[in-house]
């Protein structure tokens, strides 16, 4: 069993079909597990923050923020991935 | 487990998009002591590949860290044992002024520090020869930064090098003049400097650190200002407790950078510096966060009284956030490279006497501050002796980095560039303090420099 390594990924942009069901892939395609998802839409604002484990071995933190940084230009939606450990050092305690 | 939440993960956001929230350096301070010898060019090949092989990796990392928690690194630093401890036995240290600078360039790091003399008793024959080689260092080199400590309150001030360093201080602005006197703006006069200060120009690794330690500066007035947007008239209490709040967000981002780098680079953390560090981006300023407080302009009164609750509240946040915190800690107020301070000199608002009682309370002192090309090396001096008499009797540490801007007067501007900002010519006072300043010797120890 592999350390588990958590990344946030945030997605920000005008709300289009499919952003879940293409980010999701990309996510699956890099062997990263969804741990959970959030999503919002306020006057067509899309929000979603999803928490994956990205701690196996076939997943590599650049690869994939690089496929979302990509994805995230192609639909015109800010996509951001970090590690978790930033928001947990600045939330708990 | 513990889910984060939503929202905490969207104030975070908020504040590194909206709120300039970064880290503003990650410094590694390495020991040169075991470069020392008495042959120049052996000691500066010495000093060159230390440096180079420990630092190898340094930006590589910031980079990767940056990438990874998506909070940007500014600046990543070296900081060097004062290099007078290092150049007892050869002639010409502006030679190792050289090699440092290599080192910098090689590693590809912002700012190199550590071209410093620790004088506030005596000079040594080599402390002086290195404050004299100065102009020329800082002239013939382009990361390197320098500092002087003339001060402290254990030992009194050495009258002797503050007056040196006033005419150095002139010397350097005539050396760098076809670019503003930017050689001064890589040069600090301090009493009672620290030995593991992460920023510039200031940064020196202290005789008493050990081989090597990365240390990292917070930075982040924009989040402070903002947060206090949202406690408009209320009462001091309450904008107390929303400082420390922050500081202590900050600084847990600040201890999270210093502790992966610590690991990844395989160097020990030294410490956080909680300071306030502002850029002169527009929502990146400590004079906007006194503003917010209620003041029509910073400068104005009541202004020292805002510096003294932030600075206090700053490290009340931090301190908790961090397992060791040091270097300066505290609001720092350079005016070139805070556009809030910019504006309120250029209106007249803010005068060098009342910078001069701001760093009565907040973390170091007259900095970044652009005087008339023509003030007198006497002059300089005696402001110098001032800022270090305030860090002498109230224990803390005070620094003078001052830009005689060649061929400037008053109602001009110099521009530095980049984080180094511009700034307005600020008046000083014509008076003349020759007299004082040619008496030389030294300023007593005050009465409470005997704790034992």
């Amino acid at each position: 069993m592999n350390e588990m390594k958590k990344a946030v990924i945030s997605v920000l942009g005008t709300d289009k079909k499919g952003i879940i069901a293409q980010v999701s892939r990309i996510l699956y395609e890099n062997d990263a597990n969804i741990l959970d998802i959030s999503q919002t839409i306020v006057s067509g604002l899309f929000s979603m923050i999803l928490i994956a484990d990205i701690g196996s071995e076939g997943c590599s933190f650049d690869n994939l923020k690089t496929e979302l940084d990509a994805l995230g230009d192609r639909i015109g939606v800010q996509i951001r991935m970090q590690r978790s450990e930033i928001f947990e050092a600045m939330h708990q305690i | 487990m513990h889910m984060i939440n939503t929202s905490e993960i969207l104030e975070t956001l908020q504040m590194i998009d909206h709120q300039k929230l970064d880290v503003r350096t990650i410094t590694m301070g390495i020991s040169l002591f075991s470069c020392v010898t008495d042959d120049e060019k052996k000691l500066c090949d010495n000093i060159y590949d230390l440096i180079t092989r420990r630092a190898e990796n340094l930006v590589e990392v910031g980079r990767e860290i940056e990438r990874e928690i998506g909070v940007p690194i500014v600046n990543k630093r070296i900081s060097v044992t004062p290099a007078a401890l290092v150049t007892g036995a050869i002639k010409n240290p502006v030679k190792v002024a050289q090699a440092l600078d290599r080192a910098a360039k090689t590693t590809g790091v912002d700012f190199i520090g550590g071209y410093s003399a620790l004088v506030h008793k005596a000079m040594t024959e080599a402390d002086k020869r290195l404050i004299e080689s100065i102009p020329e260092a800082l002239s013939t080199t382009d990361f390197l930064c320098s500092s002087i400590n003339v001060g402290s309150t254990r030992a009194g001030i050495n009258m002797d090098a503050v007056k040196l360093m006033g005419d150095v201080v002139k010397q350097t602005a005539a050396a760098t003049a076809e670019n503003g006197g930017l050689g001064c703006a890589k040069l600090v006069v301090f009493c009672n400097a620290v030995e593991d200060n992460p920023f510039m120009a200031g940064a020196f690794h202290g005789p008493g650190e050990g081989d090597c330690a990365v240390s990292v500066g917070v930075s982040g007035p924009g989040v402070v200002k903002v947060a206090l947007e949202q406690v408009k008239g209320r009462p001091f209490d309450e904008v107390a407790e929303t400082i420390k709040r922050t500081a202590f967000h900050i600084t847990r981002v600040g201890q999270l950078v210093a502790r992966e780098a610590s690991r990844r680079l395989d160097v020990p953390f030294g410490i956080v510096d909680l300071s306030l560090a502002p850029t002169p981006a527009v929502g990146d300023s400590v004079a906007q966060i006194l503003e917010e407080m209620g003041l029509e302009i910073c400068g104005t009164h009541g202004t020292t009284a805002a510096l003294a609750l932030l600075n206090d509240a700053v490290k009340k946040g931090g301190v908790m956030a961090s397992s060791h915190v040091g270097g300066l800690s505290g609001a720092f107020i350079p005016v070139s490279e805070d556009i809030g301070m910019i504006h309120a000199a250029e209106r007249g608002a803010l005068s060098l006497e009342k910078l001069e009682a701001m760093t009565c309370v907040c973390s170091v002192g007259l900095d970044m501050i652009a005087i008339p090309g023509d003030t007198p090396a006497e002059t300089i001096a005696a402001i110098i002796a001032d800022e270090a008499a305030i860090g002498m009797v109230n224990n803390k540490t005070t620094a003078v980095r001052v830009i005689p801007a060649p061929g400037k007067k008053v109602g001009d501007s110099v521009e530095f560039g980049g984080l180094l900002g511009y700034a307005p010519i600020i008046p000083v006072r014509e008076y003349s303090a020759a007299d004082f300043i040619h008496r030389g010797g030294r300023i007593p120890a005050p009465l409470h420099s005997l704790r034992n």
